[in-house]
């Protein structure tokens, strides 16, 4: 981006194949730009952590990016697959969790598994050993049988990971994925994130923790739909002469308000 | 990919199996897809009589003779009036009424018999409480028709003539004329719309309540699968409901099925998508539950009060017909009441079946465009 300040190549830790690449690219939702002439690439196996106020258009990024809906101009590639045209191919290999998790309360751990692989099209003797050794993995084995909607939140992340992973997705999009959880389920979902990322699953998480933030191997922070900086936290913090990603989001976040008055507006 | 390859791995499979594993898990749903069609079977089935019979009657008699009492029974056999006891003057009359002890009262005056023997013309009186018009009316022409009926024979014996005419009234269809006959096919409509309106809406807002949809619309599940396998449970619901309540409306009610069941089963699914069309709209106007019950409500209103389901649409207003031809309840009573009650055939329903594939085919297209729209 011209404007910016900040160096847009990658940082150190990302090298090898690209898993995520964009450019130029915009939403419209009438005569507000949600996302503005964005060039974005994610390396196989990178955990990237995109950050920015409410409104700054991590969501609308997102959802470009899984194919649910298609971008004003520009292009992105996901998987090797252009998001616009090949939508439910890139949406079969691609995995999904927000923080609203999507469990179906009613149902239990075993059927929220087994429902979710089938509609990722795992079927017959395939499915039963990967879900067997999946949910082994997970540790979710000894609650099987126990209705999703009477777990704890801890739970829930857990067994909204193994739902969204099971299909072995070669890209995870995780939106705010440890909202409402305690500290310790935190660190084990993170465990759990590196995990997948060292076999090779490209992470993309969004997050208001910022010690989440300093746990991505790199950056990007929104703002008003335009990339302000890119880079491994440590990059960053030093860009911007701050102690930790918390001081920079902060001071960030100030400036925005000061160039565009308070009002963020919503996210979506 | 061979056809039946496709089709074992389609995506709407699981869909399907989920939604049948939450039908049967949430109570209220599964309490209002068994338990309402008994409770409106047997309510409608008993509880709707719009032929009022049996008014309770008292009879004051000043005559007192042969011819009196002739008239006393006459009304009695009419099956309207039931004669349960007598008065001794207009106060004790007025009492009974008052009092709700009777509906009726027959009065035959002192000159009756004296009046009817010299030629000239009796006058017998018949007082209805009229309060409810819907009740009294039947009794009303009933008494008149039995009177003169009477009137005749007395003409015709005392001139040793045939009576000049004779009408022969032939209720065909429903000889016994009981309510239950017309209401219990009616009452598989009415279930069927509310399976298919309040039942299907309440469950695809709950989805976008709790995130699922959210999460279903990452999946490459595809947005056909995706209402297929969300809408064609609740239309398997609907023939079950369907089923079971012939099958009880026949037991309890001995509902008469005349015509082809393979028929009626065909012709109830362009209703069921235009229902289904109607429910699906009613989920993306929602923003909750609450909401998606209230509106179905809304809509389940004018499908009892105007569709013909309960009073008959040519006493209405015109506008309130106007009103009843958007309803595909209205078409599908004709089909059902036609099938069931008198036989017919498809060419004598196509029709209503026409109006319902074209309403169902206006709700899909706004409903499923609209439904799309939510879920990009």
């Amino acid at each position: 981006m011209s404007g910016s300040a900040v160096d847009t190549t990658p940082g150190m830790s990302a090298v090898g194949t690209p898993t995520v690449v964009t450019r130029a690219l915009r939403k419209e939702f009438g005569a507000r730009v949600a996302v503005d002439s964005l060039d974005l690439t994610i390396y196989r196996g990178e955990v990237f952590g995109l950050l920015g106020p409410n409104g700054s258009g991590k969501t609308t990024t997102i959802r470009l990016l899984c194919a649910l809906m298609a971008p004003t101009s520009g292009s992105a590639e996901v998987v090797g697959l252009d998001v616009e045209t090949q939508g439910e191919r890139v949406r079969a290999r691609i995995g999904y969790m927000s923080q609203r998790y999507g469990l179906y309360d009613d149902l239990t751990v075993a059927e929220n598994l087994r429902f979710y692989s089938t509609v990722y099209g795992l079927h017959g003797e395939a499915r039963t050993r990967r879900l067997a050794e999946h949910s082994c993995a997970l540790g979710l084995d000894e609650r099987r049988n126990q209705l999703a909607g009477t777990l704890s939140g801890g739970w829930k992340q857990r067994l909204a990971l193994a739902c969204a992973t099971a299909h072995e997705p070669e890209m995870l999009f995780l939106d705010e994925p440890t909202a409402g959880v305690d500290p310790a389920a935190r660190r084990d979902f993170w465990t759990s994130i590196y995990a997948l990322a060292s076999r090779g699953t490209t992470i993309l998480v969004t997050t208001h923790y910022m010690d989440e933030a300093e746990r991505c191997q790199r950056l990007a922070f929104l703002s008003r739909g335009h990339l302000i900086a890119l880079g491994t936290p440590r990059e960053i913090t030093a860009h911007f002469g701050q102690a930790s990603i918390e001081d920079v989001f902060i001071e960030l976040q100030r400036q925005d308000e000061a160039q565009y008055g308070v009002a963020a507006g919503g996210s979506r | 990919m061979s056809l039946l390859t496709r089709i074992r791995v389609s995506r709407f499979w699981p869909m399907l199996w989920k939604e049948f594993i939450q039908m049967r898990r949430d109570r209220l749903t599964f309490g209002m897809m068994t338990v309402l069609p008994a409770v409106q079977l047997v309510l409608f089935g008993y509880a709707i009589q719009t032929d009022v019979r049996h008014l309770p009657t008292v009879v004051l008699d000043e005559s007192r003779t042969a011819d009196s009492r002739q008239l006393i029974a006459v009304i009695g056999n009419t099956g309207n009036f039931d004669i349960v006891g007598a008065v001794a003057d207009r106060e004790h009359l007025r009492r009974e009424i008052l009092g709700a002890r009777a509906a009726a009262a027959l009065v035959i005056p002192p000159d009756y018999a004296r009046d009817l023997r010299a030629g000239r013309t009796a006058a017998a009186q018949m007082i209805v409480d009229a309060a409810d018009p819907q009740a009294s009316s039947a009794a009303m022409a009933g008494a008149q028709l039995a009177a003169g009926a009477l009137s005749t024979q007395i003409v015709a014996e005392r001139f040793g003539v045939a009576p000049p005419l004779e009408m022969r009234v032939r209720p065909w269809f429903n000889p016994a004329q009981r309510s239950a006959i017309f209401i219990v096919p009616g009452v598989i409509g009415v279930l069927l719309t509310i399976t298919l309106t309040l039942i299907t809406s309440t469950a695809i807002v709950r989805e976008r309540e709790r995130g699922t949809l959210e999460q279903l619309v990452v999946t490459p599940i595809g947005k056909t699968s995706l209402m297929l396998g969300k809408l064609a449970p609740f239309m398997l619901v609907g023939y079950v409901q369907m089923s079971v309540v012939m099958g009880l409306g026949k037991l309890i009610f001995h509902i008469p099925i005349e015509g082809s069941l393979p028929l009626l089963y065909l012709l109830a699914l362009p209703f069921m998508f235009a229902s289904l069309g109607v429910g699906l709209l009613i989920s993306t106007i929602a923003k909750s539950q609450a909401q998606a019950m209230q509106l179905s409500f809304f809509f389940m209103l004018p499908n009892i009060l105007l569709s013909g389901y309960i009073f008959p649409r040519v006493a209405m207003p015109e506008p309130a017909q106007w009103l009843g031809l958007g309803l595909p309840l209205t078409y599908f009573l004709k089909v059902l009441r036609g099938i069931l009650l008198k036989g017919v055939t498809f060419g004598d329903v196509w029709q209503p079946t026409l109006s319902l594939i074209g309403l169902a085919a206006l709700f899909l297209t706004i409903s499923v465009r609209r439904f799309r729209k939510t879920i990009e």
